[in-house]
């Protein structure tokens, strides 16, 4: 096995982590950076977000605006002082990857434009046309090529962190291109390996999403805070899932059911809005959680159409015409046009609710820090605390560069308080991950390791989707027991050790079947219903509603190592200024904020 | 929508070496079921998942962004996951790795040589003494027809599509090629920029657009239509004398 001595091992070369990995190098250029993708950096996962990262700059606009969308987005799930944090960074952050080369969207003047977004009260959202993370990504690799501190390790896949006297100390891991094992040792370790959308059979995820970093800490001790708060989006393409934008909605687009109506105003989101104009956070314009709701409750009163290729309602751009779409919305065109057969120039593009976002992740603190010394995690497989129980379009993207750069600062800190270490202890868990990888290949079983994959998915749509109970929950949690069981026999047919994806998929597998288990768990706990996690049970139906007095808490997934079960802890949620209220959209919120503004006045004339 | 319901058969011959255990690269053909929709990369799938566990391609997003599936699908490099067996009814597929480079196993090439190239240009906007110093609270001006201008030429995804089919990387792995090219030309005529004449070495050299001889097939291949071959010509313009001369010229 080859050895390394690092300062930082980055695993993951999205946003996060090369965001991670500039930050690292511009503090402190004599700082090793090790930065460790399964892929080549620009095929990560951040190169599919379209629609855009939030970014306070216009004049009616505030950072108090923002933080409280966050909040409210998140039905107060959120840490305050985080989203405070986040708020604050957005912007400057932004800034910096338009310096960089990113080419956002600009007004006539040369300004940067900013596009309406659902959950958003102001148009606050960056975009590069509809390629917002492609061109994030790309930036942020080209420009990561001028520091010749960050080293690269493409295509190498985690198999393990090295943790010695509770301290995150390296990571093994697998070159695929040449077949063998390396073992990094470095001062600090950062997780920013993306979310765990491939738990689920339909979703707009890349092959990748498998929750690695995830089940890499969970199995070391280090919980996941809030996994059954799983977003779907409501307007993915049927059959493939790929995603269409909420910027489609942001630029105007409307949702009709079959019978060419605009449902979402029977849902709290109305009243209906002028197509063509639209308003922030009514109707198209409220949170991916509520529309995906109402698909789901349109759909019980069959009011949606029926295709081949399952359910959908009717995403509507076509009084946008050519022109704006093309040069707002280029890549949704090529992609419905491409994987639906459909122009949305010229009629409207079948969609419908599908996995996209893991809100929930690692648990860290304001700053990346896990609870085990030297482990950090950043960007979708992180719990910063921002999203709370259902994130906001475009506050993840942007996310990935703050939280990335407050990681990259916390590691160059630390890199220069602690001094090199190495140890026989390290080097026996590097060879006992590499014997653990190998012995997969020892396995005579007869089991097949894509008939689970697509078992786990689909369980976990039926117990764990947009609406739950806790029968179906139940059943999911005894699935996926008796999937982990039948994944210690599924047998390898490749015996070769170059590039050999059978055999990483399984391994992949396994951390995805482990990420699948926190997330039921925390789901069959939480006796509520609140953001993404709606519930249809209960005594009387009582877990329908929101449940502050109980259930204003965050869920912790700790792995039991006796059980192999996740054991869910509850955790205090930090409020800081802004009190739980009920969270409505539509006319109903601006009359709760004439309300709260008409009661701070009293208060400050009564002073 | 398309009919879904009519599924029919197609023969895929897929080049297979493993590195380890073979001499060198055999076919294997497949039957795949394939319906409207099926595409090549869904129907890897199949094989992979129902025939053959042990081939190996590389594939992530599934929607033609991240650039990890390009394959020589009957002699023409393309995308797996924007190629459709529909298009090729009645006929059988061959499926090969990208040409040009280096067969690492079965599907996957190795595409360093791609990598390095694409990192020697300097792709990253070099400012101006000037603009070094902008502080986070504020952009370059850059109007949409500036952007524009570049706009097109930064929607590579190095799949690698255009250099499995230049001629001239076939004959000159040292020419730089038309990804890496592009890319160059793409900052130096970016108005936030001010690196060109840090670039120019690559750019005029014997390597770099004078490589190239304008068979434009690589803007026929490329599957996000960025036009590689003409970011070249026009980066031949940008390398002929009187440019350069400005460019050496210091700064008024």
């Amino acid at each position: 096995m080859e050895k390394y001595q690092f300062d930082v091992a980055i695993v993951g070369a999205g946003g996060a982590g090369l965001r991670a990995a500039i930050a690292v190098a511009q503090a402190d250029p004599k700082l090793r950076v090790a930065l460790i993708s399964k892929v080549y950096p620009m095929r990560s996962h951040t190169v599919a977000a379209e629609g855009g990262a939030a970014g306070v700059v216009r004049d009616d606009d505030s950072l108090q605006k923002h933080f409280e969308d966050t909040v409210a987005g998140g039905d107060w799930l959120c840490e305050q002082d985080v989203v405070d944090y986040f708020v604050h960074h957005t912007t400057e952050e932004l800034y910096q990857l338009e310096h960089w080369g990113c080419p956002w969207s600009r007004k006539p003047n040369g300004d940067i434009n900013v596009r309406r977004f659902g959950g958003m009260k102001v148009p606050r959202t960056w975009f590069a046309a509809d390629k917002s993370g492609f061109h994030m990504l790309h930036t942020l690799f080209q420009t990561s090529v001028k520091f010749p501190s960050i080293h690269r390790f493409d295509e190498h896949f985690v198999l393990d962190l090295l943790v010695e006297d509770g301290i995150c100390r390296g990571v093994v891991c697998y070159d695929l291109q040449n077949g063998i094992f390396r073992q990094i040792n470095a001062k600090c370790v950062f997780l920013a390996t993306g979310g765990a959308g491939r738990c689920y059979l339909f979703n707009t995820n890349g092959g990748i999403v498998t929750g690695d970093g995830q089940a890499l800490a969970y199995r070391h001790g280090v919980p996941l805070r809030d996994m059954e708060f799983v977003q779907y989006h409501p307007t993915g393409l049927l059959g493939c899932g790929l995603l269409m934008t909420e910027g489609c909605r942001g630029e105007g687009g409307v949702l009709y059911n079959k019978d060419h109506y605009r449902y979402l105003q029977d849902y709290g989101l109305g009243p209906e809005t002028p197509v063509g104009h639209p308003k922030n956070k009514y109707m198209e314009l409220g949170p991916r959680d509520k529309l995906s709701q109402a698909f789901w409750n349109e759909s019980k009163k069959g009011r949606t159409i029926k295709y081949p290729l399952g359910e959908a309602v009717l995403l509507d751009l076509t009084h946008l015409g050519e022109k704006y779409l093309h040069e707002r919305l280029p890549l949704i065109c090529e992609l419905a046009m491409t994987y639906s057969g459909v122009d949305p120039v010229k009629a409207p593009v079948p969609v419908r609710p599908v996995v996209h976002y893991t809100m929930g992740g690692i648990e860290t603190d304001g700053r990346t820090a896990t609870r085990m010394e030297g482990l950090y995690a950043a960007g979708e497989c992180a719990s910063v605390g921002i999203h709370g129980a259902n994130r906001l379009g475009s506050n993840s993207l942007v996310e990935t560069v703050v939280f990335g750069k407050a990681g990259g600062d916390a590691m160059a800190e630390r890199a220069h308080k602690v001094e090199d270490y190495d140890s026989p202890e390290l080097a026996r868990q590097a060879e006992e991950a590499e014997k653990r990888a190998l012995s997969l290949f020892d396995i005579k079983g007869t089991d097949s390791q894509g008939k689970i994959r697509h078992e786990m998915g689909q369980t976990m749509e039926e117990g764990v989707g947009i609406y739950r109970e806790e029968e179906g929950m139940q059943k999911t949690i005894d699935t996926l027991k008796k999937l982990k069981e039948r994944y210690k026999n599924v047998g390898i047919t490749d015996r070769g050790r170059v590039f050999n994806t059978e055999w990483m998929n399984l391994i992949e597998l396994g951390y995805t079947l482990d990420v699948a288990q926190t997330m039921v768990y925390s789901a069959i706990n939480r006796k509520e219903s609140r953001g993404s996690h709606q519930r249809l049970d209960g005594p009387n139906g009582a877990y329908k509603e929101r449940d502050d007095k109980n259930f204003l808490k965050h869920s912790l997934a700790f792995l039991n190592k006796e059980t192999g079960l996740p054991e869910i802890k509850l955790q205090d949620v930090k409020i800081t200024t802004f009190q739980p209220a009920k969270r409505v959209y539509g006319a109903a919120a601006e009359k709760a904020e004439a309300e709260r503004a008409a009661k701070a006045k009293a208060a400050q004339e009564a002073k | 929508m398309a009919d879904t319901d009519i599924e029919k058969k197609m023969k895929i011959t897929v080049l297979r070496y493993r590195p380890e255990q073979d001499d060198k690269p055999w076919d294997q053909t497949f039957e795949v079921p394939y319906h409207h929709g099926t595409s090549l990369l869904e129907a890897l799938f199949y094989i992979k998942d129902n025939l053959e566990p042990s081939l190996s391609f590389r594939w992530s997003c599934r929607m033609a962004i991240c650039g990890s599936c390009g394959m020589m699908v009957n002699n023409v490099p393309h995308l797996a996951c924007k190629t459709f067996l529909r298009d090729y009814d009645g006929q059988e597929i061959r499926v090969e790795p990208l040409a040009n480079f280096p067969i690492e196993r079965d599907l996957v090439v190795d595409l360093s040589d791609l990598i390095e190239k694409i990192e020697l240009i300097k792709p990253y906007i070099i400012p101006s003494a000037k603009d070094a110093k902008m502080p986070l609270n504020r952009n370059f001006k850059q109007s949409p027809m500036q952007m524009e201008a570049y706009l097109q030429f930064a929607q590579c995804i190095n799949c690698g599509c255009c250099y499995a089919a230049c001629p001239q990387y076939k004959l000159n792995p040292k020419f730089i090629g038309p990804a890496a090219l592009t890319l160059l030309y793409r900052y130096n005529i970016d108005s936030r920029d001010s690196g060109a004449l840090q670039r120019l070495p690559f750019l005029n050299s014997e390597n770099g657009v004078w490589g190239c001889t304008f068979v434009g097939y690589c803007s026929e291949v490329c599957p996000k239509k960025v036009d590689p071959s003409s970011a070249i010509q026009l980066g031949k313009k940008m390398s002929a004398t009187d440019y350069v001369i400005k460019l050496v010229k210091p700064e008024e």
